[in-house]
């Protein structure tokens, strides 16, 4: 700790101007801040931390995990809880959908990891020293989502295709479900990329609401609880018209085999749950600039 | 050089700036004094664009901090409250803010020397002393190599040596010809370093002034004068603005608002008889908290008792 001797800092050449301390343009130059920087400094970021590949690893496990076990208790490999023969259980008869039965627990998983890469910034203080860095500001959040994007699509789409595929052995060959199966392709890419949409969200609601406990909470209520609750509290006709457009039922229209009826179709389903996220992102976008950090 | 112009921000219906301007000029070190909640640290984030003034501007080398394409080679700065992820290493804390602006590596390697931190530099921050958070983040304001060097509290939780360390370099800093713009509610520390100062309280500026001129503006300004004919001496220099009152004895008399050479002038003219004529040096202490007394947020309830001597006024500039 003894650093008596000061020496004068320099970067990325020495001073050369000490009358005036002003560097040369071409440093000024060579410095500027990118949008690919910004994204190096955010994938660094999510890197540098402990907490983001043990999210991972968890995402991993309970996709695959869950999807085994919930396989091997329709295929009889395992007595289900109480009750109910194989395949009788709540969870359905569909091959695909069971082995992909992990992806509930782990949207929220994900939508966790999106939440704690921008409010885990406010709440150390960090936010101050990144902004200050890029005082534009809308460039971190862009950053952030594009490393939080290509992180979950990285884990879920691969997490997903190896949970169907360990699913489909457990069930064996004659009960199991075939990718090359009307829906199935599209069911479990689709799968895939809803969770690392739902990642997405839970970042633009990490941005909105700047506290984790509270993010976490709207990511509970949207995607848990809303699509139970509106059908309760709402007149039927409103109910039907709107609980289509939640992003839940929104992903739902894309990752089953075969939707449950009222979803929307497929394409249009995938465009209400990114409209939720550009209008989310963009809310977000416009409160980073216009607030105090 | 930083300029700020007529700057106001409410927090809610609290004014935490009002009407404040200010320049800060390179090559020099200046002092940002008052008292704690005087408004320094919301005055510091307005500079690098944390928080948005209501009303008048702030610029950082000629524009809006926000306008510069190269940020942290511009301004470098350390706010009063940590900014670092306590998961995260020292060094991969740098590295995602040098990233930003292409800063390469070495330089990285290059501040956790300069600040002393390159044994600790890949330990979770979380586990830091605040001494060592500090130097992190004088090291993280060192970083771009920036023309403005902004420090918030620079020596809370640093050891002695590390005292000495950032006068040392703060004073480097100044004579590279960069803006050194440090706050503190301490004058006795800033005065070592600082050739300038800016005094604020209660969000608004009292004081723009030189230390050398505070200096001469607090001492001297209490003479103790002893004669054997202290009281017609006393009638003789009651005037306005000037203050005399009786203290240690009989003979003895303290006189503010008079120079030391008026008095023995003005003696020697009515011919009265001279013993003793003491300047009294009013620390700086004494002279910033006669100051800023009416201006201080958080009074204690129990008012500290009042050091002696600070009963004459300080004229601001």
């Amino acid at each position: 700790m003894t650093a008596t001797v000061v020496q004068p800092p320099t970067v990325p050449a020495p001073v050369s101007a000490p009358a005036t301390g002003l560097r040369s343009r071409a440093d000024t130059g060579r410095l500027k801040v990118t949008l690919p920087r910004v994204v190096g400094a955010e994938w660094f970021k999510f890197a540098s931390l402990r907490s983001s590949w043990i999210t991972i690893a968890v995402a991993l496990a309970v996709i695959i995990g869950f999807g085994a076990l919930a396989a091997a208790v329709a295929a009889g490999d395992i007595e289900p809880a109480r009750g109910g023969g194989p395949g009788e259980g709540a969870l359905g008869l569909d091959p695909t959908s069971l082995s992909l039965a992990g992806a509930g627990l782990a949207q929220i998983i994900l939508g966790i990891l999106g939440v704690l890469a921008i409010s885990g910034e406010y709440s150390s203080g960090m936010i101050r020293a990144t902004l200050a860095a890029v005082p534009r500001r809308v460039p971190v959040l862009t950053a952030k989502a594009i490393v939080i994007a290509v992180v979950a699509i990285v884990v879920a789409v691969p997490g997903t295709y190896a949970a169907f595929f360990v699913g489909q052995a457990i069930f064996g060959d004659g009960a199991n479900a075939s990718l090359s199966d009307a829906g199935v392709g599209q069911a479990v890419l689709g799968t895939g990329v809803y969770l690392a949409a739902i990642a997405v969200l839970g970042l633009a609601l990490g941005a909105l609401l700047r506290h984790a406990a509270g993010a976490i909470g709207a990511l509970f209520t949207l995607l848990l609880l809303a699509p139970n609750l509106l059908p309760l509290l709402l007149p039927d006709s409103w109910a039907e018209a709107l609980v289509p457009y939640l992003p839940s039922n929104a992903g739902a229209a894309f990752t089953s085999v075969a939707p449950a009826d009222g979803l929307l179709s497929a394409g249009a389903g995938m465009a209400v749950l990114a409209g939720w996220i550009v209008v989310l992102l963009a809310t977000a976008a416009v409160l980073l600039r216009r607030r105090d950090a | 050089m930083i300029v700020v112009e007529h700057v106001t921000k409410n927090y809610g219906k609290k004014t935490a700036v009002n009407d404040l301007s200010f320049t800060v000029r390179p090559g020099v070190v200046t002092g940002f004094l008052g008292p704690n909640g005087a408004g320094k640290s919301t005055t510091m984030r307005m500079i690098v664009g944390l928080d948005r003034p209501d009303t008048g501007s702030v610029t950082v080398g000629g524009k809006p901090y926000r306008d510069h394409v190269a940020p942290l080679h511009e301004v470098g700065a350390l706010l009063e409250a940590r900014a670092i992820h306590p998961g995260r290493s020292a060094y991969n804390h740098l590295l995602a803010l040098a990233t930003t602006t292409g800063i390469p590596r070495r330089r990285i390697t290059e501040v956790l020397d300069l600040v002393g931190l390159s044994t600790v530099g890949r330990k979770r921050a979380g586990a830091f002393s605040l001494g060592m958070g500090q130097r992190l983040g004088i090291a993280a304001a060192l970083l771009g190599d920036p023309d403005v060097v902004i420090l918030d509290e620079p020596v809370n939780g640093l050891d002695p040596e590390g005292i000495v360390w950032i006068r040392n370099l703060l004073k480097s800093l100044a004579d590279e010809g960069r803006t050194v713009f440090v706050s503190s509610h301490l004058i006795s520390e800033i005065a070592l370093v600082a050739e300038h100062l800016i005094v604020v309280g209660r969000g608004e500026l009292i004081a723009d002034t030189s230390v050398s001129e505070m200096q001469r503006a607090a001492s001297g300004v209490v003479v103790r004068v002893r004669s054997p004919r202290a009281s017609e001496l006393a009638r003789l220099l009651l005037d306005d603005g000037v203050t005399v009152e009786s203290s240690g004895g009989p003979s003895e008399l303290r006189v503010t608002g008079l120079e030391a050479a008026v008095i023995g002038d003005r003696a020697l003219a009515a011919g009265l008889p001279v013993h003793a004529l003491i300047p009294t040096e009013v620390s700086l202490e004494q002279a910033f908290m006669q100051l800023t007394h009416d201006s201080v947020e958080y009074e204690p309830t129990a008012p500290a008792p009042e050091p002696a001597g600070t009963r004459q006024e300080v004229t601001s500039r």
